[in-house]
């Protein structure tokens, strides 16, 4: 149940719990008691909206930022993913396996903007070996989304 | 010079045939604009990546030239090796299975390599448009069964006893059922199986809705059934499960005396199903069980929408545990089908299809298609009952 009511909310998660009720043949009073439930459990950390800044005007940049850190005794790769994710202007943090530790993605307002918080904040922090940047020049697909895609319908109308 | 005549022109028996109902209500829809069609039988997914990757991988690579008759031996592997997976039963690959385009095609083929002049089949309704043209263009003659609402548009023993004569040889079975989203449970088919075995008929049993059931148990085949598995041209295919309605692929599987004879008809009328496709399916098959399995979760959140909107609405509707059809039943209107389609159409832009389309017993239903977004299905459904509540309030 809780993997079918996840799912949906994935997708829209501004469905009621009266709607996915029908959808998945329950209740809508044990839907939204589920819900409460992974929320107080932080299963459903939040609700947001998928947006297509480009589209809405935003200049803003993105970029991806492969870090490499050295980790630190009885603390391993936390403190230091902590020092990085308390900046308000990053938007993810990832441990990662492979060639460099955490993937940092990072908005910023410009390029210049990005660059100073690499050079000034990042690389300055103690543990940090070294950085790379991306930036991020076009989103094809976000969380499962297609950005560019218009959906129309080639069905014809009616058909046996 | 003789003028053209029109008696010498056509086969008579080709020239008999009633055109679709369906064809000319298409012709209505196709000149509204803004209408919300509830009308399809075709799945509005897309094919899985994957498939389509190997149709594209596939052409890049030429590999562009007739197959064997009988199909791509990989594909028929695949095919008789899912049919033991989800059936359990055995079919060999070499003899006893035949790629064909489409399902269409398989019920085409089962008929002229059975019947002889005056067989009977037993075809139940509501029903898929082309069994009963298809018999009679095998010089067979198709005998209709009316099945009934208060059943739940399953057959019964009693109603395929009652329409069994000396000349009866083929049932077709028509289940996961479109248009009525019908399904036989395994003790209806055990029932079916009996009539059947006494009275030495052959099924032809075209379940190409078999991966859309959402009863929570899996489809039962009547090939199941012991002693059915030899009497029964089982037809499937690509179009509805993995949402491949434009490559043409199904298949049939059966006794290799039947299958050798079809397969030589299929040899002479359409050597062999699109070769891009067969590969292509062979992949659905291999990967793509998941997607499938996807697609009928959505599906089903579907079918429990739309039930739930028609209760809310008061249409009497069963609740249908297959295919993507809904068929409710519009009787207290006191209009035909075709009234009642015509006019949803003209005054809410809505289409659906009039449940006579599929045989006269379908009558007093009309044929709603969930296979359309969430979004969709609200829209359609909020006319729908605007539609409903006015013809109440006039009468």
């Amino acid at each position: 149940m809780r993997e079918s009511i996840l799912t949906l909310l994935e997708r829209n998660s501004r469905m009621t719990p009266d709607e996915i009720a029908v959808l998945l043949g329950s209740s809508s009073e044990l839907i939204a008691a589920e819900i409460r439930k992974m929320e107080q459990e932080n299963i459903i950390c939040g609700y947001n909206t998928l947006i297509d800044w480009d589209k809405a005007g935003s200049d803003a940049v993105t970029a991806l930022i492969e870090v490499r850190v050295t980790p630190q005794r009885g603390q391993g790769f936390d403190n230091i993913a902590e020092r990085i994710y308390n900046y308000p202007e990053v938007q993810s943090v990832y441990l990662i396996s492979g060639a460099y530790d955490l993937l940092v993605i990072l908005e910023g307002k410009t390029l210049k903007e990005v660059s100073e918080f690499v050079s000034s904040k990042l690389s300055t922090l103690d543990t940090v070996l070294s950085t790379a940047t991306h930036f991020i020049l076009k989103k094809y697909k976000d969380d499962g989304i297609i950005f560019e895609r218009k959906k129309k319908d080639e069905r014809m109308s009616i058909t046996p | 010079m003789k003028e053209l005549s029109h008696s010498n022109l056509l086969s008579a028996k080709a020239d008999s045939l009633k055109p679709s109902g369906i064809r000319k209500f298409f012709d209505i829809v196709a000149e509204m604009d803004d209408v919300v069609s509830l009308g399809v039988g075709e799945p509005d997914f897309d094919t899985p990546w994957a498939v389509r990757d190997e149709g594209i991988y596939t052409l890049e690579r030429g590999k562009t030239f007739y197959t064997s008759n009988a199909g791509l031996m990989e594909l028929r592997k695949e095919i008789t090796r899912f049919l033991k997976k989800r059936l359990g039963v055995r079919y060999d690959p070499a003899g006893e299975c035949l790629v064909t385009v489409g399902g269409s095609e398989a019920i085409d083929l089962a008929f002229r390599a059975m019947l002889n002049p005056g067989d009977e089949v037993l075809i139940p309704e509501p029903c898929y448009v082309s069994y009963v043209p298809c018999a009679v263009l095998a010089d067979g003659v198709p005998v209709t069964i009316p099945l009934q609402d208060k059943n739940e548009f399953r057959l019964t023993a009693k109603e395929l006893e009652d329409h069994i004569t000396e000349k009866t040889k083929i049932l077709v079975l028509p289940f996961p059922n479109n248009p009525t989203g019908a399904v036989m449970r395994r003790e209806d088919l055990e029932a079916v199986a009996r009539v059947c075995l006494e009275h030495d008929l052959y099924v032809v049993s075209d379940e190409i809705y078999s991966e859309l059931t959402y009863t929570g148990e899996d489809h039962v085949s009547i090939v199941q059934i012991p002693g059915m598995q030899e009497r029964t041209i089982l037809i499937n295919g690509f179009s509805k499960a993995f949402a491949m309605t434009g490559w043409r692929l199904g298949y049939c599987c059966g006794p290799e005396a039947i299958l050798s004879v079809m397969t030589k008809i299929h040899q002479f009328a359409i050597m062999c199903a699109p070769t891009n496709s067969q590969y292509a399916a062979t992949v659905a098959l291999r990967d793509c069980y998941g997607e499938v399995e996807k697609m009928r979760e959505a599906y089903n959140q579907r079918r429990r929408f739309l039930l739930h909107a028609f209760r809310k609405m008061g249409l009497p509707c069963f609740e249908p545990f297959g295919a993507f059809y809904v068929f409710p039943c519009i009787r207290e209107f006191g209009m035909t089908s075709e009234e009642f389609a015509t006019r949803l159409l003209e005054e809410q832009r809505v289409a659906v299809v009039p449940g006579d389309a599929f045989g006269r017993s379908g009558e007093g239903f009309i044929r709603i298609s969930y296979a359309y977004s969430l979004d969709a299905l609200k829209e359609a459904v909020g006319r729908l009952e605007k539609f409903v509540t006015k013809l109440r309030e006039n009468s």
